[in-house]
Protein backbone atom coordinates (compact mmCIF):
# COMPACT_ATOMS: atom_id res chain seq x y z
CA UNK A 1 0.00 0.00 0.00
CA UNK A 2 2.72 2.49 1.28
CA UNK A 3 5.04 1.69 -2.21
CA UNK A 4 1.65 2.27 -4.38
CA UNK A 5 1.39 5.22 -3.03
CA UNK A 6 5.51 6.09 -2.94
CA UNK A 7 4.61 5.69 -6.37
CA UNK A 8 2.08 7.81 -7.48
CA UNK A 9 3.11 10.98 -5.20
CA UNK A 10 6.62 10.33 -7.41
CA UNK A 11 4.97 10.10 -10.66
CA UNK A 12 2.98 12.81 -9.88
CA UNK A 13 6.29 15.09 -8.95
CA UNK A 14 7.63 14.34 -12.28
CA UNK A 15 4.37 15.31 -14.36
CA UNK A 16 4.17 18.53 -12.08
CA UNK A 17 8.33 18.52 -12.97
CA UNK A 18 7.27 18.36 -16.72
CA UNK A 19 4.58 20.78 -16.83
CA UNK A 20 6.46 23.26 -14.92
CA UNK A 21 9.57 22.80 -17.21
CA UNK A 22 6.99 22.98 -20.74
CA UNK A 23 4.96 25.87 -19.15
CA UNK A 24 8.69 27.66 -17.96
CA UNK A 25 9.99 27.21 -22.05
CA UNK A 26 6.66 28.25 -23.45
CA UNK A 27 7.23 31.43 -21.58
CA UNK A 28 11.06 32.05 -22.26
CA UNK A 29 9.86 31.39 -25.39
CA UNK A 30 7.08 33.93 -26.09
CA UNK A 31 9.36 36.46 -24.01
CA UNK A 32 12.34 35.79 -26.19
CA UNK A 33 10.09 36.33 -29.40
CA UNK A 34 9.77 39.87 -29.14
CA UNK A 35 13.11 40.23 -28.16
CA UNK A 36 13.99 38.83 -31.11
CA UNK A 37 12.18 40.48 -33.21
CA UNK A 38 13.47 43.76 -31.47
CA UNK A 39 17.07 42.26 -32.32
CA UNK A 40 16.10 41.55 -35.75
CA UNK A 41 14.62 45.06 -36.19
CA UNK A 42 17.71 46.59 -35.14
CA UNK A 43 20.37 44.25 -36.96
CA UNK A 44 18.33 45.49 -40.12
CA UNK A 45 18.38 48.80 -39.41
CA UNK A 46 21.98 48.68 -38.47
CA UNK A 47 23.44 49.33 -42.03
CA UNK A 48 22.20 52.44 -42.37
CA UNK A 49 22.26 53.76 -38.20
CA UNK A 50 25.94 53.63 -38.33
CA UNK A 51 26.66 55.80 -41.05
CA UNK A 52 23.70 58.41 -40.78
CA UNK A 53 23.45 59.81 -37.30
CA UNK A 54 20.03 59.35 -35.60
CA UNK A 55 19.13 62.95 -35.73
CA UNK A 56 18.95 62.74 -39.54
CA UNK A 57 15.62 60.80 -39.50
CA UNK A 58 14.40 63.66 -37.79
CA UNK A 59 15.97 67.01 -39.42
CA UNK A 60 16.50 65.86 -42.74
CA UNK A 61 14.42 68.01 -45.26
CA UNK A 62 11.73 65.02 -46.34
CA UNK A 63 11.61 61.76 -46.74
CA UNK A 64 13.33 61.01 -50.43
CA UNK A 65 14.97 57.68 -49.52
CA UNK A 66 16.27 57.43 -53.03
CA UNK A 67 17.75 60.81 -52.88
CA UNK A 68 19.16 59.99 -49.70
CA UNK A 69 16.88 62.10 -47.48
CA UNK A 70 15.16 60.31 -44.30
CA UNK A 71 12.59 62.08 -42.02
CA UNK A 72 10.59 60.00 -40.38
CA UNK A 73 9.05 63.27 -38.69
CA UNK A 74 5.86 63.40 -40.91
CA UNK A 75 5.44 59.57 -41.18
CA UNK A 76 5.19 59.98 -36.69
CA UNK A 77 2.89 62.65 -36.42
CA UNK A 78 0.62 61.15 -39.42
CA UNK A 79 0.76 57.99 -37.16
CA UNK A 80 -0.38 59.53 -34.01
CA UNK A 81 -3.18 62.10 -35.70
CA UNK A 82 -4.66 59.09 -37.49
CA UNK A 83 -4.56 57.23 -34.17
CA UNK A 84 -5.80 59.83 -31.64
CA UNK A 85 -8.68 60.92 -34.10
CA UNK A 86 -9.65 57.63 -34.26
CA UNK A 87 -9.52 57.26 -30.38
CA UNK A 88 -11.48 60.26 -30.36
CA UNK A 89 -14.39 59.52 -32.03
CA UNK A 90 -14.25 55.64 -31.06
CA UNK A 91 -14.10 55.38 -27.24
CA UNK A 92 -17.31 57.60 -26.74
CA UNK A 93 -18.96 55.65 -29.64
CA UNK A 94 -18.05 52.57 -28.19
CA UNK A 95 -18.77 53.40 -24.75
CA UNK A 96 -22.13 54.73 -25.35
CA UNK A 97 -22.76 51.36 -27.46
CA UNK A 98 -22.24 49.38 -24.89
CA UNK A 99 -24.21 51.39 -22.31
CA UNK A 100 -27.11 50.61 -24.61
CA UNK A 101 -26.95 47.50 -25.16
CA UNK A 102 -26.53 46.25 -21.22
CA UNK A 103 -28.83 49.49 -20.04
CA UNK A 104 -31.40 50.46 -22.54
CA UNK A 105 -31.67 48.32 -24.96
CA UNK A 106 -34.75 45.75 -24.97
CA UNK A 107 -32.96 41.80 -24.76
CA UNK A 108 -33.95 40.91 -28.18
CA UNK A 109 -31.83 44.52 -29.54
CA UNK A 110 -29.49 43.82 -27.17
CA UNK A 111 -28.86 40.87 -28.44
CA UNK A 112 -28.44 41.49 -32.36
CA UNK A 113 -26.96 44.65 -31.81
CA UNK A 114 -24.35 42.62 -29.86
CA UNK A 115 -24.16 39.87 -32.47
CA UNK A 116 -23.84 43.38 -34.89
CA UNK A 117 -21.05 44.87 -33.36
CA UNK A 118 -18.82 41.28 -33.51
CA UNK A 119 -18.95 41.18 -37.17
CA UNK A 120 -17.94 44.58 -37.24
CA UNK A 121 -15.04 43.33 -35.49
CA UNK A 122 -14.56 40.18 -37.97
CA UNK A 123 -14.42 42.22 -41.04
CA UNK A 124 -11.00 42.04 -42.83
CA UNK A 125 -9.14 45.39 -42.66
CA UNK A 126 -8.54 44.89 -46.22
CA UNK A 127 -12.75 45.34 -47.05
CA UNK A 128 -12.85 48.48 -44.85
CA UNK A 129 -10.20 49.67 -46.82
CA UNK A 130 -11.21 48.90 -50.13
CA UNK A 131 -14.54 50.23 -49.18
CA UNK A 132 -12.99 53.42 -48.12
CA UNK A 133 -11.02 54.02 -51.49
CA UNK A 134 -14.35 53.18 -53.41
CA UNK A 135 -17.01 55.22 -51.27
CA UNK A 136 -15.80 57.23 -48.40
CA UNK A 137 -12.70 59.08 -50.21
CA UNK A 138 -15.07 60.16 -53.16
CA UNK A 139 -17.31 61.67 -50.77
CA UNK A 140 -14.51 63.47 -49.27
CA UNK A 141 -13.18 64.41 -52.18
CA UNK A 142 -16.72 65.86 -52.78
CA UNK A 143 -15.92 68.77 -50.05
CA UNK A 144 -12.24 68.78 -50.49
CA UNK A 145 -10.31 67.54 -52.86
CA UNK A 146 -8.01 65.26 -52.75
CA UNK A 147 -10.18 63.08 -50.62
CA UNK A 148 -7.55 60.54 -49.61
CA UNK A 149 -6.99 62.39 -45.91
CA UNK A 150 -6.06 62.39 -42.68
CA UNK A 151 -9.98 62.57 -41.99
CA UNK A 152 -10.33 59.40 -44.50
CA UNK A 153 -7.92 57.60 -42.21
CA UNK A 154 -9.53 58.50 -39.14
CA UNK A 155 -12.95 57.21 -40.07
CA UNK A 156 -11.90 54.13 -41.29
CA UNK A 157 -9.69 53.26 -37.81
CA UNK A 158 -12.75 54.21 -36.41
CA UNK A 159 -15.01 52.00 -37.84
CA UNK A 160 -12.24 48.90 -37.12
CA UNK A 161 -11.50 50.14 -33.47
CA UNK A 162 -14.67 50.88 -32.57
CA UNK A 163 -16.19 47.07 -31.96
CA UNK A 164 -12.52 46.66 -30.00
CA UNK A 165 -13.84 49.21 -27.74
CA UNK A 166 -17.54 48.31 -27.53
CA UNK A 167 -16.88 44.34 -26.70
CA UNK A 168 -14.25 45.12 -24.22
CA UNK A 169 -16.42 48.31 -22.50
CA UNK A 170 -19.49 45.49 -22.48
CA UNK A 171 -17.16 42.97 -21.08
CA UNK A 172 -16.39 45.36 -18.12
CA UNK A 173 -19.48 46.70 -17.03
CA UNK A 174 -20.82 43.25 -17.35
CA UNK A 175 -18.17 42.42 -14.67
CA UNK A 176 -19.65 45.25 -12.07
CA UNK A 177 -21.29 43.33 -9.26
CA UNK A 178 -25.26 42.80 -9.58
CA UNK A 179 -25.29 44.00 -5.75
CA UNK A 180 -23.61 47.39 -6.86
CA UNK A 181 -26.38 48.38 -9.26
CA UNK A 182 -29.47 46.28 -7.30
CA UNK A 183 -28.10 48.77 -4.33
CA UNK A 184 -28.33 51.42 -6.32
CA UNK A 185 -31.67 51.20 -7.90
CA UNK A 186 -32.89 50.55 -3.73
CA UNK A 187 -31.23 53.94 -3.49
CA UNK A 188 -33.73 55.37 -5.76
CA UNK A 189 -30.81 56.25 -7.98
CA UNK A 190 -31.99 57.20 -11.17
CA UNK A 191 -30.27 54.74 -14.53
CA UNK A 192 -28.22 57.66 -15.48
CA UNK A 193 -27.09 58.48 -12.09
CA UNK A 194 -26.17 54.78 -11.39
CA UNK A 195 -24.57 54.33 -14.80
CA UNK A 196 -22.26 57.33 -14.03
CA UNK A 197 -21.82 56.90 -10.43
CA UNK A 198 -21.16 52.97 -10.13
CA UNK A 199 -21.29 51.05 -13.41
CA UNK A 200 -18.38 53.39 -15.14
CA UNK A 201 -16.05 53.99 -12.10
CA UNK A 202 -16.04 50.06 -11.34
CA UNK A 203 -14.95 49.02 -14.90
CA UNK A 204 -12.81 52.04 -15.70
CA UNK A 205 -9.86 49.27 -15.51
CA UNK A 206 -11.47 47.35 -18.13
CA UNK A 207 -12.25 50.53 -20.86
CA UNK A 208 -9.31 52.08 -20.06
CA UNK A 209 -7.47 48.73 -21.02
CA UNK A 210 -10.36 48.09 -24.23
CA UNK A 211 -8.92 51.44 -24.96
CA UNK A 212 -5.01 50.77 -25.07
CA UNK A 213 -5.74 47.37 -26.93
CA UNK A 214 -7.61 49.84 -29.65
CA UNK A 215 -5.07 52.57 -29.67
CA UNK A 216 -2.60 49.84 -30.63
CA UNK A 217 -4.50 48.50 -33.49
CA UNK A 218 -4.87 52.07 -34.62
CA UNK A 219 -1.25 52.72 -34.82
CA UNK A 220 -0.61 49.51 -36.30
CA UNK A 221 -3.02 48.96 -38.54
CA UNK A 222 -1.79 49.14 -42.02
CA UNK A 223 -3.64 48.16 -45.51
CA UNK A 224 -7.09 49.71 -44.94
CA UNK A 225 -5.13 52.85 -43.69
CA UNK A 226 -2.56 52.76 -46.58
CA UNK A 227 -5.89 52.51 -48.92
CA UNK A 228 -7.25 55.99 -47.81
CA UNK A 229 -4.95 58.48 -46.18
CA UNK A 230 -2.90 59.52 -49.58
CA UNK A 231 0.31 58.45 -48.19
CA UNK A 232 2.18 61.44 -48.37
CA UNK A 233 5.26 62.30 -46.24
CA UNK A 234 4.61 65.74 -45.63
CA UNK A 235 2.95 66.83 -41.83
CA UNK A 236 -0.61 67.09 -42.15
CA UNK A 237 -2.04 71.20 -41.63
CA UNK A 238 -5.44 69.73 -41.44
CA UNK A 239 -7.85 67.03 -41.60
CA UNK A 240 -8.16 67.06 -45.34
CA UNK A 241 -4.13 66.84 -45.69
CA UNK A 242 -3.11 63.64 -46.99
CA UNK A 243 -0.98 61.83 -44.44
CA UNK A 244 1.45 58.77 -44.25
CA UNK A 245 1.68 56.21 -41.44
CA UNK A 246 4.62 54.42 -40.18
CA UNK A 247 3.22 51.27 -40.87
CA UNK A 248 2.40 52.14 -44.32
CA UNK A 249 5.74 53.68 -45.28
CA UNK A 250 6.80 50.17 -44.41
CA UNK A 251 4.49 47.89 -46.48
CA UNK A 252 4.42 50.93 -49.12
CA UNK A 253 8.23 50.74 -49.88
CA UNK A 254 9.61 47.35 -48.91
CA UNK A 255 8.59 45.51 -51.65
CA UNK A 256 10.96 47.66 -53.34
CA UNK A 257 13.61 49.00 -51.21
CA UNK A 258 17.03 47.80 -51.58
CA UNK A 259 20.64 48.56 -48.92
CA UNK A 260 20.09 52.04 -47.15
CA UNK A 261 16.55 52.81 -48.16
CA UNK A 262 15.38 49.13 -47.02
CA UNK A 263 17.26 49.50 -44.03
CA UNK A 264 15.54 52.85 -43.01
CA UNK A 265 12.35 51.26 -43.42
CA UNK A 266 13.47 48.87 -40.70
CA UNK A 267 14.53 52.27 -38.91
CA UNK A 268 10.55 53.28 -38.90
CA UNK A 269 9.59 49.90 -38.08
CA UNK A 270 11.58 50.42 -34.48
CA UNK A 271 10.14 53.65 -34.26
CA UNK A 272 6.69 51.97 -34.57
CA UNK A 273 7.98 49.53 -31.90
CA UNK A 274 9.01 51.70 -29.64
CA UNK A 275 5.86 54.10 -29.64
CA UNK A 276 3.94 50.57 -29.71
CA UNK A 277 5.76 50.03 -26.05
CA UNK A 278 5.37 53.78 -24.92
CA UNK A 279 1.99 53.23 -24.91
CA UNK A 280 2.07 49.69 -22.76
CA UNK A 281 3.98 51.67 -20.60
CA UNK A 282 1.55 53.95 -19.87
CA UNK A 283 -0.97 51.28 -19.96
CA UNK A 284 0.82 49.55 -17.20
CA UNK A 285 0.72 52.98 -14.78
CA UNK A 286 -2.64 53.54 -14.49
CA UNK A 287 -3.64 50.16 -14.11
CA UNK A 288 -1.39 49.73 -11.07
CA UNK A 289 -3.04 52.62 -9.10
CA UNK A 290 -6.35 51.09 -9.39
CA UNK A 291 -5.39 47.79 -8.28
CA UNK A 292 -3.08 49.35 -5.14
CA UNK B 1 -2.43 7.02 -22.42
CA UNK B 2 -4.43 5.86 -25.56
CA UNK B 3 -4.39 9.34 -27.11
CA UNK B 4 -0.58 10.15 -26.72
CA UNK B 5 -0.12 6.58 -28.13
CA UNK B 6 -1.78 7.79 -31.35
CA UNK B 7 0.19 11.36 -30.92
CA UNK B 8 3.63 9.09 -30.91
CA UNK B 9 2.29 7.08 -34.02
CA UNK B 10 1.55 10.49 -35.68
CA UNK B 11 5.06 11.60 -34.91
CA UNK B 12 6.58 8.99 -36.39
CA UNK B 13 4.32 9.11 -39.50
CA UNK B 14 5.25 12.46 -40.10
CA UNK B 15 8.77 12.22 -39.32
CA UNK B 16 8.72 9.28 -41.86
CA UNK B 17 7.51 11.58 -44.38
CA UNK B 18 9.65 13.86 -44.09
CA UNK B 19 12.60 11.50 -44.15
CA UNK B 20 10.90 10.14 -47.70
CA UNK B 21 10.44 13.86 -48.88
CA UNK B 22 14.63 13.82 -49.16
CA UNK B 23 15.02 14.91 -52.85
CA UNK B 24 16.71 12.33 -54.91
CA UNK B 25 19.26 12.51 -57.65
CA UNK B 26 20.91 16.02 -56.98
CA UNK B 27 24.53 14.73 -57.70
CA UNK B 28 24.54 16.81 -61.05
CA UNK B 29 22.53 19.95 -60.60
CA UNK B 30 23.14 22.14 -63.03
CA UNK B 31 23.46 26.01 -61.77
CA UNK B 32 22.68 29.16 -63.44
CA UNK B 33 23.13 32.70 -61.72
CA UNK B 34 21.55 35.59 -62.90
CA UNK B 35 21.83 39.14 -61.28
CA UNK B 36 20.47 42.88 -62.11
CA UNK B 37 17.59 45.10 -62.12
CA UNK B 38 14.59 44.45 -59.12
CA UNK B 39 12.28 45.62 -62.40
CA UNK B 40 13.29 42.13 -63.59
CA UNK B 41 13.97 39.80 -60.92
CA UNK B 42 10.44 39.07 -59.34
CA UNK B 43 9.39 37.92 -63.19
CA UNK B 44 12.66 35.82 -63.95
CA UNK B 45 12.44 34.01 -60.24
CA UNK B 46 8.65 32.85 -61.61
CA UNK B 47 10.36 31.82 -64.59
CA UNK B 48 13.37 29.83 -63.55
CA UNK B 49 10.66 28.34 -60.90
CA UNK B 50 8.68 26.95 -64.32
CA UNK B 51 12.10 25.93 -65.86
CA UNK B 52 12.98 24.40 -63.24
CA UNK B 53 9.90 22.80 -63.10
CA UNK B 54 10.63 21.25 -67.01
CA UNK B 55 14.31 20.66 -66.35
CA UNK B 56 15.01 18.84 -63.45
CA UNK B 57 18.42 18.83 -62.61
CA UNK B 58 18.80 22.44 -63.17
CA UNK B 59 18.85 25.49 -60.29
CA UNK B 60 18.17 28.66 -61.22
CA UNK B 61 19.65 31.39 -58.72
CA UNK B 62 18.25 34.87 -59.35
CA UNK B 63 19.44 38.08 -57.55
CA UNK B 64 18.27 41.79 -57.96
CA UNK B 65 20.44 44.50 -57.23
CA UNK B 66 20.31 47.39 -60.25
CA UNK B 67 20.26 47.01 -64.11
CA UNK B 68 24.22 48.48 -62.93
CA UNK B 69 25.45 45.17 -60.50
CA UNK B 70 24.04 42.97 -63.46
CA UNK B 71 26.22 44.78 -66.29
CA UNK B 72 29.05 44.04 -64.05
CA UNK B 73 28.22 40.26 -63.07
CA UNK B 74 28.07 39.94 -66.55
CA UNK B 75 31.31 41.10 -67.30
CA UNK B 76 33.19 40.06 -64.57
CA UNK B 77 31.63 36.05 -64.81
CA UNK B 78 30.03 36.39 -61.44
CA UNK B 79 26.85 35.94 -63.49
CA UNK B 80 25.94 33.74 -66.53
CA UNK B 81 22.82 36.47 -67.37
CA UNK B 82 22.33 39.50 -66.41
CA UNK B 83 18.81 41.72 -65.97
CA UNK B 84 18.90 45.01 -67.30
CA UNK B 85 16.10 46.77 -67.49
CA UNK B 86 16.74 49.83 -70.31
CA UNK B 87 18.17 49.57 -73.86
CA UNK B 88 22.27 48.80 -73.43
CA UNK B 89 24.04 51.96 -73.63
CA UNK B 90 26.44 52.84 -76.31
CA UNK B 91 29.99 51.38 -74.48
CA UNK B 92 27.82 48.33 -73.16
CA UNK B 93 27.58 47.24 -77.17
CA UNK B 94 30.17 44.59 -76.69
CA UNK B 95 27.09 42.78 -74.59
CA UNK B 96 24.04 40.83 -76.02
CA UNK B 97 21.36 41.32 -75.03
CA UNK B 98 17.69 39.23 -75.58
CA UNK B 99 14.49 41.57 -74.96
CA UNK B 100 11.85 38.83 -72.65
CA UNK B 101 9.19 41.53 -72.36
CA UNK B 102 8.48 45.37 -72.61
CA UNK B 103 7.59 47.65 -69.44
CA UNK B 104 5.17 50.74 -70.71
CA UNK B 105 3.40 53.19 -68.34
CA UNK B 106 0.73 55.23 -69.58
CA UNK B 107 -0.69 58.54 -68.21
CA UNK B 108 -4.12 57.81 -66.90
CA UNK B 109 -7.22 60.12 -66.08
CA UNK B 110 -10.98 59.87 -65.13
CA UNK B 111 -12.93 58.97 -68.10
CA UNK B 112 -15.52 62.18 -67.49
CA UNK B 113 -12.33 64.37 -68.11
CA UNK B 114 -12.49 66.48 -71.28
CA UNK B 115 -8.35 66.90 -71.74
CA UNK B 116 -7.23 64.61 -74.71
CA UNK B 117 -4.21 65.22 -74.22
CA UNK B 118 -1.14 66.43 -72.94
CA UNK B 119 2.61 67.72 -73.95
CA UNK B 120 5.60 66.29 -71.79
CA UNK B 121 6.06 69.95 -70.71
CA UNK B 122 2.33 70.48 -69.16
CA UNK B 123 2.68 66.51 -67.17
CA UNK B 124 6.25 68.21 -66.06
CA UNK B 125 4.42 71.42 -64.87
CA UNK B 126 1.23 69.39 -63.26
CA UNK B 127 3.53 66.99 -61.51
CA UNK B 128 5.84 69.71 -59.76
CA UNK B 129 2.93 72.11 -58.77
CA UNK B 130 3.27 75.03 -61.09
CA UNK B 131 -0.10 74.42 -62.85
CA UNK B 132 -2.73 72.90 -60.31
CA UNK B 133 -5.72 73.53 -62.28
CA UNK B 134 -7.59 71.63 -64.93
CA UNK B 135 -8.79 74.80 -66.85
CA UNK B 136 -4.72 75.83 -67.66
CA UNK B 137 -4.39 72.94 -69.63
CA UNK B 138 -7.99 73.25 -71.12
CA UNK B 139 -9.92 71.36 -69.25
CA UNK B 140 -12.69 72.43 -66.38
CA UNK B 141 -12.41 74.63 -63.61
CA UNK B 142 -11.00 72.13 -60.79
CA UNK B 143 -8.00 71.24 -58.57
CA UNK B 144 -5.70 68.65 -60.00
CA UNK B 145 -4.70 65.60 -58.30
CA UNK B 146 -1.61 64.52 -58.58
CA UNK B 147 -1.07 60.84 -57.93
CA UNK B 148 2.25 59.98 -57.75
CA UNK B 149 3.90 56.36 -57.24
CA UNK B 150 5.82 55.22 -53.45
CA UNK B 151 10.13 55.16 -53.67
CA UNK B 152 11.52 52.36 -54.96
CA UNK B 153 8.72 51.40 -57.55
CA UNK B 154 10.27 50.84 -61.18
CA UNK B 155 7.02 52.99 -62.84
CA UNK B 156 8.45 56.27 -60.56
CA UNK B 157 11.84 55.62 -62.04
CA UNK B 158 11.12 55.44 -65.24
CA UNK B 159 8.31 58.15 -65.30
CA UNK B 160 11.09 60.68 -63.06
CA UNK B 161 13.53 59.60 -66.88
CA UNK B 162 11.02 60.59 -68.96
CA UNK B 163 10.03 63.91 -67.28
CA UNK B 164 13.89 64.41 -66.32
CA UNK B 165 13.14 65.08 -62.87
CA UNK B 166 13.83 64.09 -59.46
CA UNK B 167 11.48 62.48 -57.02
CA UNK B 168 11.64 65.62 -54.80
CA UNK B 169 10.76 68.14 -56.94
CA UNK B 170 7.12 66.37 -57.22
CA UNK B 171 4.33 67.65 -55.25
CA UNK B 172 2.22 64.61 -54.91
CA UNK B 173 -1.47 64.50 -53.50
CA UNK B 174 -2.12 61.05 -53.14
CA UNK B 175 0.96 58.50 -53.25
CA UNK B 176 -0.12 54.71 -54.43
CA UNK B 177 1.71 51.69 -54.26
CA UNK B 178 1.00 48.89 -56.70
CA UNK B 179 -1.00 49.97 -60.55
CA UNK B 180 -4.44 48.33 -58.99
CA UNK B 181 -4.41 51.08 -56.08
CA UNK B 182 -3.47 53.59 -58.59
CA UNK B 183 -6.42 52.87 -61.32
CA UNK B 184 -9.09 52.68 -58.36
CA UNK B 185 -7.54 56.07 -57.45
CA UNK B 186 -8.05 57.81 -60.41
CA UNK B 187 -10.90 55.56 -61.14
CA UNK B 188 -12.65 57.32 -58.14
CA UNK B 189 -11.49 60.93 -58.27
CA UNK B 190 -12.44 63.01 -61.37
CA UNK B 191 -10.14 65.11 -61.68
CA UNK B 192 -6.92 62.94 -61.11
CA UNK B 193 -3.71 62.61 -63.33
CA UNK B 194 -2.16 59.23 -62.44
CA UNK B 195 0.47 56.77 -64.37
CA UNK B 196 0.27 53.14 -64.17
CA UNK B 197 1.62 50.01 -66.40
CA UNK B 198 -0.19 50.19 -69.71
CA UNK B 199 -0.63 46.50 -69.32
CA UNK B 200 -2.82 47.15 -66.21
CA UNK B 201 -4.62 50.22 -67.25
CA UNK B 202 -5.84 48.72 -70.94
CA UNK B 203 -7.33 45.98 -69.16
CA UNK B 204 -9.01 47.76 -66.42
CA UNK B 205 -10.43 50.29 -68.69
CA UNK B 206 -11.65 47.40 -71.18
CA UNK B 207 -13.36 45.72 -68.10
CA UNK B 208 -15.47 48.96 -67.49
CA UNK B 209 -13.14 51.04 -64.96
CA UNK B 210 -14.06 55.09 -65.69
CA UNK B 211 -10.24 56.33 -66.85
CA UNK B 212 -8.83 56.70 -69.68
CA UNK B 213 -5.14 56.85 -71.23
CA UNK B 214 -3.60 59.93 -72.64
CA UNK B 215 -1.67 59.34 -75.74
CA UNK B 216 1.83 60.54 -75.61
CA UNK B 217 4.03 62.95 -78.33
CA UNK B 218 0.84 62.01 -80.59
CA UNK B 219 1.24 58.28 -79.81
CA UNK B 220 -1.70 55.98 -78.25
CA UNK B 221 -1.38 53.94 -75.05
CA UNK B 222 -1.36 50.70 -76.06
CA UNK B 223 0.01 47.60 -75.68
CA UNK B 224 0.88 47.00 -78.88
CA UNK B 225 3.11 50.24 -79.45
CA UNK B 226 4.95 49.70 -76.65
CA UNK B 227 5.46 46.45 -78.19
CA UNK B 228 6.83 47.77 -81.33
CA UNK B 229 9.10 50.19 -79.08
CA UNK B 230 7.09 53.73 -80.94
CA UNK B 231 5.58 54.73 -77.60
CA UNK B 232 8.13 57.26 -75.59
CA UNK B 233 7.69 56.27 -71.82
CA UNK B 234 8.40 52.09 -72.80
CA UNK B 235 11.47 50.27 -71.93
CA UNK B 236 12.81 46.81 -72.74
CA UNK B 237 13.37 44.29 -70.09
CA UNK B 238 17.33 42.57 -71.37
CA UNK B 239 18.69 39.47 -70.51
CA UNK B 240 22.17 39.91 -70.91
CA UNK B 241 25.51 37.82 -71.79
CA UNK B 242 29.02 38.07 -72.52
CA UNK B 243 28.71 35.63 -75.53
CA UNK B 244 26.19 34.51 -77.90
CA UNK B 245 24.56 32.32 -74.82
CA UNK B 246 25.05 28.25 -75.46
CA UNK B 247 23.82 25.61 -73.53
CA UNK B 248 22.33 26.05 -70.28
CA UNK B 249 21.72 29.52 -70.72
CA UNK B 250 20.66 29.98 -73.94
CA UNK B 251 18.16 27.14 -73.13
CA UNK B 252 16.95 29.42 -70.38
CA UNK B 253 16.65 32.81 -72.24
CA UNK B 254 14.65 30.47 -75.13
CA UNK B 255 12.00 29.67 -72.42
CA UNK B 256 12.30 33.28 -71.02
CA UNK B 257 11.17 34.60 -74.77
CA UNK B 258 8.73 31.78 -75.66
CA UNK B 259 5.09 31.92 -75.28
CA UNK B 260 5.40 29.56 -72.66
CA UNK B 261 5.50 32.29 -70.16
CA UNK B 262 3.29 34.66 -71.44
CA UNK B 263 0.93 34.49 -68.64
CA UNK B 264 3.98 35.35 -66.15
CA UNK B 265 4.75 38.56 -68.11
CA UNK B 266 1.60 39.72 -68.43
CA UNK B 267 0.71 39.32 -64.63
CA UNK B 268 3.66 41.35 -63.84
CA UNK B 269 1.86 43.89 -66.32
CA UNK B 270 4.77 43.99 -68.81
CA UNK B 271 4.20 43.19 -72.62
CA UNK B 272 5.48 39.73 -73.62
CA UNK B 273 8.63 40.84 -76.00
CA UNK B 274 7.02 38.80 -79.28
CA UNK B 275 8.06 38.92 -82.56
CA UNK B 276 8.69 42.70 -83.79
Amino acid sequence: MTLWKHTISSRRGYVDGLMLWLLHSAAIISAAVVLLILLFLAVEAWPILNHIPFSHFFTDASWHPGEGMYNLAPMLSGTLYAAAGALLLAVPLGIASSLFILYYASPGIAHGYLRLVELLAGIPSVVYGFWGLTTLVPLINLVQPPGASLLAGILILTLMILPTVALTAHAALSAVPDEYIRAAVTLGMSRWGTIRGIALPAAKAGIAAGTILAAGRAIGETMAVLMVTGNVARHAHSPFDPVRTLAANIALEMPYAMSDHRAALFVSGLLLMTLVMILWGLAAWPGKNIHG
Amino acid sequence: MQSSIETAKFAILILGAAFAWHPAGNAAVQKLVLTGASTVAPLVSEIGRRFELQHPGTRIDVQSGGSSRGINDVRNGTAAIGMVSRDLKPEEKDLHAHTIAWDGIGIILHASNPVAALSQQQIMDIYTGKVSNWKTVGGKDAAITVVNKADGRSTLELFLNYLKLKNSQIKPHVIIGDNSQGIKTVAGNVNAIGYVSIGAAEYEAKHGLPIKLLPLDGIEATVNNVRNGTFPLSRPLNLITRESPSGLARKFIEFARSAEVHDLVEAHYFVPAGVR
